[in-house]
């Protein structure tokens, strides 16, 4: 097992899957804490929809590099569905609903229009289960990944007073004078660069389990914020690693391999928690 | 000058009105009571002092070099609140948010600051412990710890003893005169409770059918406040309550947590 292990680490894409796919996972639990308590739990799932639909148009339209259509678009999408939840005409829950369901029927669609692929249905599956294109990667996309998620874990470092202040109370911040307003365009923007990058690991219908598995599991157990952002951050890793590593080893599809791991750590969480007692 | 004064402030939303042509001014170290019946525009004149939300008409005027940011706040609690994991002294500190400026992270005077507000506050010991897991009371003073945090001249209080039972209230109520009268605080409470209303405040606006403003005296005075503490109207307000809450019995399970 350790020399097959070892034979498959020598290939570039093995190592360059394993390095995104646990920088991705770094990226995506920092946030779920905050989306979490925010009731914002979804927006991991109607973001990537849109991606998706983004996906679907930047193929159509034969777009070389298609992360630059796709993050634009996805980005915008997030700072209008966060803006949303504090307008009290459409909820945020039925906001995010209406625009992932109609994302992915959209993009669905014109993939089928235009389709250039003989293999559509693998095309698909592959976008929303991320089968393949993890192993995929070029050199250019593992630089791209890694300089967005330096970018997004400094910002979240830079920022955690504030995140912190505008989630546990919104109310209070906005009265001392805290920008709130840009606080959660902040949040909108990182999400939305969070989710275009995952779509490369778990696919566009497994992206929640990652922002906001880790979370659940880390507040499961520990009390405070600091403790359980760094707890999440270090189990989103592990499992990540360890479901890359899996998956390599018994041949199963990356991103629901990393979710039921994900899924387990969860109920070891949930049960340490409930002995330590509450 | 005033530290805080109304000029005929009209309050509501634009398709209707809650209060009209309101004036009303506050000097350092009143203890202002906001007292009405629900739905007559307390929690919107609140949100207005704040400056969360702009008045339709009049304004709001600050004196004596206190600006805006320099209003503690004391809100009613969120669900949101109730399951959120933090610890009594990130969110004591999150208090000093207005003092970080253009700065990222909190100095040490920060952090001092924020110690010596639960000490005030006697919530030290609790510094550790996680906020959801602490009693009514507890939370209330931990609020309290980080409003201070925030500002030494001005707090606004909502409903601050709301689902407190009655030695939680009582302990609030001393805390909140002790903070006036000691630390020469300046406090305005929005309140249903009346009576604490008249026995802790030196002012009162009354906002309603009727808009009365003026010293605790004048209220007991006055007509609104006769009316409003008519011994008659409270027993049928209380008939009321005891009729809702008979069947759910809420008093007894809240001790037992405690």
């Amino acid at each position: 097992m350790i020399a097959k292990l070892s034979l498959y680490l020598s290939y570039p894409f093995v190592r360059y899957a394993l390095i995104v796919g646990i920088l991705i996972a770094l990226c995506s639990s920092l946030l779920g804490v905050t989306l979490v308590l925010k009731r914002f739990s979804f927006i991991g799932d109607g973001l990537s929809h849109v991606a998706f639909g983004a996906i679907s148009v930047a193929s159509v339209l034969n777009l070389t590099n298609q992360m630059l259509f796709v993050l634009p678009a996805t980005v915008l999408c997030a700072v209008l569905l966060l803006r949303t939840g504090s307008n009290t005409r459409i909820r945020g829950d039925a906001a995010i609903a209406m625009v992932s369901v109609g994302a992915l029927a959209a993009g669905y669609l014109l993939m089928n229009l235009f389709s250039t692929s003989t293999n559509l249905s693998g095309d698909v599956c592959s976008t929303l289960f991320g089968s393949t294109s993890i192993l995929t990667l070029t050199r250019q996309e593992v630089w791209l990944c890694i300089a967005l998620s330096l970018a997004v874990v400094v910002t979240f470092v830079l920022f955690y007073n504030r995140i912190f202040a505008v989630t546990f109370d919104e109310t209070f911040a906005a009265a001392v004078g805290t920008r709130v307003d840009a606080c959660n365009l902040l949040i909108a923007v990182v999400i939305a660069v969070i989710i275009v990058l995952a779509m490369n690991l778990v696919g566009s219908l497994l992206i929640s389990a990652l922002v906001i598995f880790p979370a659940l599991s880390a507040m499961r157990v520990f009390k405070s914020f600091l403790s359980v952002t760094l707890c999440s951050a270090l189990l989103s890793v592990f499992c990540a690693g360890s479901g890359i590593l899996v998956s390599i080893l018994a041949e199963t599809p990356v991103g629901s391999t990393i979710v039921m791991i994900d899924i387990a750590a969860f109920a070891v969480f949930a049960l340490t928690g409930h002995f330590l007692g509450d | 000058m005033a530290l805080l004064s109304a000029r005929d402030l009209t309050l509501g939303y634009s398709d209707r009105t809650l209060v009209r042509n309101l004036n009303f001014e506050l000097n350092e170290g009143n203890y202002l009571c906001i007292v009405g019946e629900n739905g007559s525009g307390k929690s919107t004149l609140m949100r207005t002092l704040l400056g969360l939300q702009s008045p339709l008409s009049g304004k709001v005027l600050h004196g004596d070099g206190l600006r805006a940011q320099e209003i503690g706040y004391l809100p009613q609690q969120t669900q949101v609140q109730r399951d959120f994991p933090a610890s009594v002294s990130e969110i004591v500190l999150s208090g000093c948010q207005t003092r970080l400026g253009r700065r990222f992270f909190y100095t040490r005077q920060d952090k001092e600051l924020a110690r010596q507000n639960m000490e005030l506050m006697a919530v030290s010991d609790l510094a550790g412990k996680c906020y959801r897991n602490l009693s009514g009371g507890q939370q209330q003073r931990v609020l309290l710890a980080r409003a201070l945090c925030a500002t030494r001249r001005l707090l606004l209080l909502d409903e601050p003893v709301a689902g407190l039972d009655p030695r939680a209230t009582a302990e609030m109520y001393q805390l909140i005169r002790r903070l006036n009268r000691e630390e020469k605080i300046t406090i305005i409470m929005v309140s249903h409770d009346i009576a604490a209303a008249v026995s802790y405040a030196t002012h009162i606006l009354h906002i309603g059918d009727t808009v009365f403003f003026g010293t605790r005296e004048e209220y007991l005075e006055s007509r609104a406040g006769r009316e409003f503490l008519d011994p008659q109207r409270e027993d049928r307000m209380n008939m009321k309550v005891r009729k809702k809450k008979q069947p759910v019995r809420p008093a007894a399970g809240k001790e037992g947590k405690e």
